[in-house]
C-alpha cells in the first residue's frame, strides 16, 4: 500500500443511506419498524404499489432529515420537491422510488475530521426504501422472495464529495455520522440491522493531479465500517495494478464480498441506468418559511461537537476524556447525572474523577445508577477504617447539629439521606464506606 | 430523428416482437415529427408548472394507520406466485438491493 | 311508468315518498342492463348480487328514515376506480382478474352517501383513448347510433346514462375522458377542477390531470353528486382543502354572465357543430348574458404539451404493472398502452428531457397564464366540446387519435380548470352535440349556474336514443 501511494492519491466519496426510526413509513401510514416482523403483514395499497394507490409525505421524516442537514452545516432549501426515480426491480413495487434530484432539502455542508481535514456534503436528501430480497432454493430451483414489509421506510441518503484520501478517513467519518444521527435520536443506526448502508465511490490518481480521474468505481450496499475500508484497500490494489499497465479501470458499480474480502463486478457501463426523474406528481412543493427552519434549528440536541467543547468547559474534562465520554450521547448523560449527584455530596468526587472513573472502568451504564458510581469512587477513596463507637459518636453529632435535616427526613423527604451522608463523610475523611455509614445513618433515623 | 426503438423498449420494461418494433419505431418517430412544433414557442423566460394548483406543503402525522394495513393475505392475494407468506419471482441473479 | 329513465332528483323524491323502492328501481336498471348491454357493451363487469343486497339495504335505511344525499341510487362506476372486492380491470387484459383489497376514495364517498353499484363500466384501457376502441374487452357502442364509438375514454359510463341503464355513471377525466362521451351521448359531464375530486384510488393516467367526475342526465344531477364527491382527502395529497360548496344550491343564482368565445376553438371544426354551439350563445345572449371574443392561446400546441406530459406520466404510472403482486405481466399491454409508454420513457430519457418534459411544463405554465388573463375578463368560457359529433366504429386508428381528438379540451385540462359538457341538440344524422363551459380553478359554481339557466331552456337531456 505505501508504495502504491507514492504513485497515486485515492480520490474517495461516499453514499450513505439511512434509515429513520419514524414509527410509520414514508409515505403511508404503516408502521415502519420492519425488523423481525412476519412477512408482507406492514404493507398497504401504497407501500404496494397497487393501482391508484397515492403517497402522501410524513412530517416527521422530512425535518428529520432537514435536521441531519443542519448537522453537517447544509444550506437548508427553503423550496423543494420530490421526484420519481424510474428503474424496474422486482423490490421496487411502483417501479419508481420517490425520491429527490435537482431540489434536495439540504446541500453544501461540511464535516470535519480529527486531522483537521474537511469533508465536503454535496447534498443530503430524502427517499424511501425498497422491499427486502430474499435467494432461496425451493425444490432444488433457485427462486427470490420478496417482502415488502421494508417498502417505504423513509431513508435519508446523505452524499460527500470526492474529498477523501483514505479509507481510514472514510471510517472516521462514518463513525462521526453514525453519532450524529443517534444523537438527533432519528436512526438507531445499527448496522447489523441495515440502518445504515454505506456505497464508496473509488477511483486514483497521481500523485500531483489535481483533476479527478476520468472514471470511477461504486461498491454498493456495504453494511459494516470495517467492510468499507477493506474494500476501498482492495480496490485502491485493484486500480493501481491496472494504471501500472498504462490503461483506466472501467467504470462500473462492483459488489462486496465478504468472504475473501473482495469486490467484484456488478453491472457493465452498457446497462448504465437510465432513471429518467421527473417532478412526482402525487407530491405537491414543499416550501419552508425562514422562521420555520429557525425553530427547527431550535430544536436541535446538543450535538457531539458541541457537547466535547461544553464538557472541556464546564467540567475541566481533557479533549481526550470529553471525546471518549461523548462519543456516545447515553454515556455522556450518564457522566452529566454522575456530576449532578455527585454534587449533593459534601466530600464529592469532582467531574475530572469521575471521567476517569468511567473512562479506566468501562462502567457498564446499563447496570449501575449514577448515584451508585458515586459510592463506589467514594468507597475506594477511604483511607482507613474506623469503630463501631466513634462512628456512632460522629453520626449523632451530624444529626443533632442538622435538627431541620433530620425533620424533613422524617417528613419522608429520603433523598437528604444524602446531605447528611455527605456530612458524615466530612467528618470521617472517608474512613468507611458510605455503605456502612448509610445504613447506620437510617437506623439511628428510623 | 430515429428512435433506438429496442433501447426504449427495455428502459420501459416493455417485451416487443420484431414487427411491433418496426411498427412502433414509424409512429413514435411520426408523433415525435409532430410535437417537435412546441420548439417554436419562446419559454425562455418562463418556469415549468408542476403542480397546476397552489397547494403545496401537504402532509401526513408520524401515526401507524391500522386501517389502511392489509392483512398478508389480503396483500398477496392477487399475487400469482408465492411462498410461506412471500412473493416469489424467479431468481434474481444479481445480488444486491437497489436502495 | 319506466322507473330506468327516472333523474336523480325524481328517483330521490320517488324513493322518499315511498312511490317506488330501491329494490324495484335497481331491479328495473338491472333488467334494462340484460336487455340492451349485449348491443351497447357499457359494462366490464355487473355486480347484480351485490346491487340487490345493497338495494335492500338501501329500502331498509329509507323505511328507517335515515337521510343520505343518494341513498338507494343506482350508479355505474367506470373500471379504473379500485373497488373493494370487484374486480377492476381499466378494460385491460393486464388487470383481468385483479380484485383490489380497497377502495377508491370516490368509491368510499359513494357508497357513504347510500348509492345502489350496478357494475364497472367499459373504458378505452388504461383510460387511453377518446372512443372505447382500445379497449381490451371491445368498444362500447353509441346508444345513438350502435354503429359509432359513444366516445372515451368514459365512454362504457356515458352510454350506461344514455341508454338508462344507470341513473348516473362516475368516470374520469384526463383531458376530455367525461366531456368528450358526454358530448357523443348527449349528456351532461362534469369535470372538476383539477384537486377538487380525490384521486386515491383511480388507476393512474396522468396524474398532473386525472380528475373524476360525474355522468348524468341533468345539471342538477351532476351538483348534487359532485357535492359527494368534492372535498380534501388524506390520502390524496393534490386533492384541494378549499371547502366544498353546496353546489345543488348555487348553480340556482342565476348570475348574469360574461361568455368569452376564442376563434380558435372554432377553427376546423364540423359545421353543425359549429352552428349548434352559435345557437347556444345566441340563446344565452337573448336570456341578458354578454358574449365576447377573447384571444386564447391556440389550442394545437395543447396537443403536443398534453401528449409530452401525459405519455411521460403514463410510461412511469403503468410502470408497476409487472404481474408480481397482481394482475398479469406486461407482454398483456396492448398496443395502444405501448405506444404511450414508449413515447414518455423516450421523452424522459437522458438527453431529451430538456427538450420534451420541461419544454412541455414551461410551454404548460404559458396556457395557465394564458387563462388567468381570460378570466380576468370573463366568467366562463364557452366551445364546442368535441369537433365533430360521433364518429364510426373503425375509424379511431390514427396513433395519435386521442390526443388529437381532444384538442378542445386539453388546454382547460393542463390548465386544470373546471368544465362541464351541455347537450345542444342533434345533427342532421341525429347525432348528440355538446358545447362545453369552462371556468376558473374551483368556479364549479359559476359554469354549473351558467349551465342549469341553458338547460331550463332547453332540456335537450329529455330527448332518448331509439334502442
Amino acid at each position: 500500500m505505501e508504495e502504491i501511494l507514492k504513485k497515486y492519491t485515492p480520490v474517495i466519496g461516499l453514499e450513505v443511506h439511512v434509515e429513520l426510526k419514524t414509527n410509520s413509513k414514508m409515505f403511508c401510514g404503516c408502521d415502519a419498524n420492519y425488523f423481525g416482523e412476519k412477512p408482507n403483514t406492514h404493507t398497504c395499497p401504497v407501500c404496494l404499489g397497487l393501482p391508484g394507490a397515492l403517497p402522501v409525505p410524513n412530517k416527521k421524516a422530512i425535518d428529520w432529515c432537514i435536521m441531519i442537514g443542519m448537522a453537517l452545516n447544509c444550506e437548508i432549501s427553503l423550496v423543494s420537491k420530490f421526484d420519481r426515480k424510474n428503474y424496474f426491480y422486482p423490490d421496487l413495487p411502483k417501479g419508481y422510488q420517490i425520491s429527490q434530484y435537482d431540489e434536495p432539502f439540504c446541500t453544501n455542508g461540511w464535516v470535519e475530521l480529527s486531522n483537521g481535514k474537511k469533508i465536503g456534503i454535496t447534498r443530503v436528501h430524502m427517499e424511501e426504501d425498497t422491499g427486502k430480497l430474499i435467494h432461496e432454493h425451493i425444490d432444488g430451483n433457485g427462486v427470490s422472495l420478496i417482502d415488502f414489509n421494508r417498502s417505504g421506510v423513509p431513508l435519508v441518503e446523505i452524499v460527500t464529495e470526492p474529498d477523501f484520501d483514505s479509507a481510514e478517513d472514510v471510517k472516521e467519518y462514518l463513525q462521526r455520522l453514525q453519532q450524529i444521527v443517534r444523537y438527533l435520536g432519528v436512526s438507531n443506526a445499527d448496522m447489523d440491522k441495515g440502518d445504515m448502508r454505506l456505497e464508496p465511490n473509488i477511483s486514483l490518481r497521481k500523485v500531483g493531479e489535481t483533476k479527478l480521474p476520468p472514471y470511477k468505481v461504486e461498491v454498493k450496499n456495504i453494511n459494516s465500517f470495517s467492510f468499507v475500508e477493506k474494500a476501498i484497500n482492495f480496490e485502491i490494489k485493484r486500480h493501481a495494478e491496472i494504471l501500472d499497465t498504462g490503461t483506466y479501470p472501467m467504470q462500473e458499480t462492483r459488489g462486496f464480498i465478504e468472504a475473501g474480502s473482495k469486490t467484484v463486478g456488478q453491472r457493465s457501463k452498457e446497462e448504465a441506468h437510465d432513471y429518467r426523474y421527473f417532478p412526482e406528481p402525487d407530491i405537491p412543493p414543499i416550501e419552508f418559511s425562514k422562521e420555520e427552519i429557525a425553530a427547527l434549528m431550535q430544536s436541535m440536541p446538543e450535538l457531539p461537537d458541541a457537547k466535547k467543547e461544553r464538557f472541556i468547559k464546564q467540567y475541566a474534562l481533557s479533549a481526550y476524556n470529553a471525546d471518549l465520554l461523548t462519543r456516545d450521547k447515553a454515556l455522556a448523560d450518564f457522566f452529566e447525572i454522575c456530576c449532578e449527584d455527585s454534587g449533593l455530596v459534601s466530600v464529592h468526587p469532582e467531574p475530572t474523577h469521575i471521567a476517569n472513573w468511567l473512562i479506566n472502568r468501562k462502567v457498564d451504564i446499563t447496570k449501575y445508577m449514577p448515584a451508585d458510581v458515586i459510592m463506589q469512587i467514594i468507597e475506594a477513596s477511604r483511607v482507613a477504617g474506623v469503630d463501631v463507637d466513634e462512628l456512632d459518636d460522629i453520626l449523632k453529632k451530624v444529626l443533632e447539629e442538622n435538627p431541620e435535616v433530620v425533620t424533613s427526613y422524617k417528613a419522608g423527604k429520603t433523598n437528604v439521606l444524602m446531605f447528611l451522608l455527605g456530612q458524615a463523610m466530612k467528618s470521617l475523611k472517608g474512613r468507611e464506606k458510605p455503605e456502612i455509614i448509610k445504613e447506620k445513618l437510617e437506623k439511628l433515623l428510623a | 430523428m430515429k428512435i433506438d426503438i429496442a433501447h426504449i423498449a427495455k428502459l420501459a420494461n416493455l417485451p416487443l416482437q420484431k414487427e411491433e418494433e418496426g411498427k412502433l419505431a414509424t409512429q413514435l418517430d411520426a408523433t415525435i415529427a409532430y410535437i417537435e412544433e412546441l420548439s417554436q414557442i419562446d419559454t425562455s423566460k418562463v418556469e415549468g408548472t408542476n403542480m397546476v394548483t397552489q397547494t403545496k406543503n401537504v402532509y401526513r402525522e408520524d401515526e401507524v394507520d391500522e386501517f389502511t394495513t392489509l392483512s398478508q393475505d389480503d396483500a398477496l392475494k392477487n399475487a400469482k406466485h408465492k411462498h410461506n407468506g412471500l412473493v416469489l419471482v424467479p431468481a434474481i441473479l444479481e445480488e444486491g438491493d437497489n436502495a | 311508468m319506466d322507473l330506468h329513465t327516472l333523474t336523480i332528483k325524481e328517483a330521490k323524491s320517488k324513493l322518499k315518498n315511498k312511490e317506488i323502492s330501491s329494490l324495484e328501481l335497481t331491479q328495473a336498471y338491472l333488467e334494462r342492463i340484460e336487455k340492451i348491454d349485449p348491443k351497447l357493451n357499457s359494462f366490464v363487469t355487473v355486480t347484480k348480487d351485490k346491487a340487490l343486497q345493497m338495494a335492500k339495504d338501501a329500502d331498509e335505511a329509507l323505511s328507517a328514515g335515515e337521510d343520505k344525499p343518494l341513498l338507494g341510487l343506482p350508479f355505474s362506476i367506470k373500471d379504473n376506480f379500485c373497488t373493494k372486492d370487484i374486480r377492476t380491470t381499466a378494460s385491460s387484459k393486464v388487470l383481468d382478474d385483479f380484485i383490489p383489497p380497497y377502495s377508491a376514495t370516490v368509491v368510499s364517498r359513494l357508497m357513504d352517501a347510500g348509492i345502489v353499484h350496478l357494475g364497472k363500466t367499459n373504458m378505452d384501457a388504461w383510460a387511453h383513448g377518446s372512443s372505447t376502441a382500445t379497449s381490451d374487452y371491445g368498444p362500447t357502442r353509441n346508444p345513438w347510433d350502435v354503429e359509432r364509438y359513444p366516445g372515451g375514454s368514459s365512454g362504457g359510463a356515458a352510454a350506461s346514462v344514455a341508454s338508462d341503464e344507470a341513473l348516473a355513471a362516475i368516470g374520469s377525466e384526463t383531458a376530455g375522458s367525461v366531456r368528450g362521451p358526454a358530448s357523443w351521448c348527449g349528456l351532461v359531464g362534469l369535470k372538476p377542477t383539477y384537486g377538487r375530486v380525490s384521486r386515491y384510488g383511480v388507476i393512474a393516467m396522468a396524474s398532473s390531470t386525472d380528475s373524476p367526475g360525474p355522468l348524468t342526465k341533468t345539471v342538477e344531477d351532476a351538483a348534487t353528486i359532485l357535492e359527494v364527491l368534492a372535498g380534501k382527502d388524506p390520502h390524496d395529497a393534490t386533492s384541494s382543502s378549499l371547502p366544498v360548496e353546496k353546489y345543488s344550491e348555487t348553480m340556482k343564482a342565476g348570475k348574469k354572465m360574461t361568455i368569452g368565445i376564442a376563434d380558435d376553438y372554432f377553427d376546423g371544426v364540423d359545421s353543425e357543430v359549429v352552428a349548434k354551439v352559435q345557437e347556444a350563445l345566441k340563446l344565452l345572449e337573448s336570456k341578458g348574458h354578454t358574449v365576447k371574443k377573447i384571444e386564447l392561446f391556440d389550442p394545437k400546441y395543447a396537443i403536443d404539451v398534453y401528449t409530452i406530459l401525459m405519455r411521460s406520466e403514463v410510461s412511469s404510472n403503468l410502470a408497476r404493472f409487472d404481474g408480481i403482486r397482481y394482475g398479469n405481466d406486461r407482454s398483456y399491454f396492448a398496443e395502444e398502452a405501448k405506444r404511450r409508454m414508449m413515447l414518455g420513457t423516450y421523452a424522459l430519457s437522458s438527453g431529451y428531457y430538456d427538450a420534451y418534459y420541461k419544454k412541455a411544463q414551461k410551454v404548460r405554465t404559458l396556457i395557465v397564464e394564458d387563462f388567468a388573463k381570460a378570466f380576468a375578463e370573463v366568467d366562463v368560457i364557452i366551445g364546442p366540446t368535441l369537433p365533430t359529433p360521433a364518429i364510426k366504429i373503425g375509424q379511431a386508428d390514427d396513433p395519435m387519435f386521442g390526443e388529437k381528438a381532444d384538442i378542445l379540451t386539453e388546454p382547460s385540462a393542463i390548465a386544470g380548470l373546471c368544465a362541464i359538457n351541455m347537450p345542444v341538440g342533434f345533427s342532421s344524422l341525429g347525432l348528440p352535440i355538446g358545447m362545453q363551459i369552462m371556468g376558473r380553478q374551483f368556479g364549479e359554481s359559476t359554469i354549473l349556474d351558467l349551465a342549469y339557466q341553458y338547460e331550463k331552456e332547453t332540456e335537450f337531456w329529455k330527448q332518448k336514443p331509439n334502442l
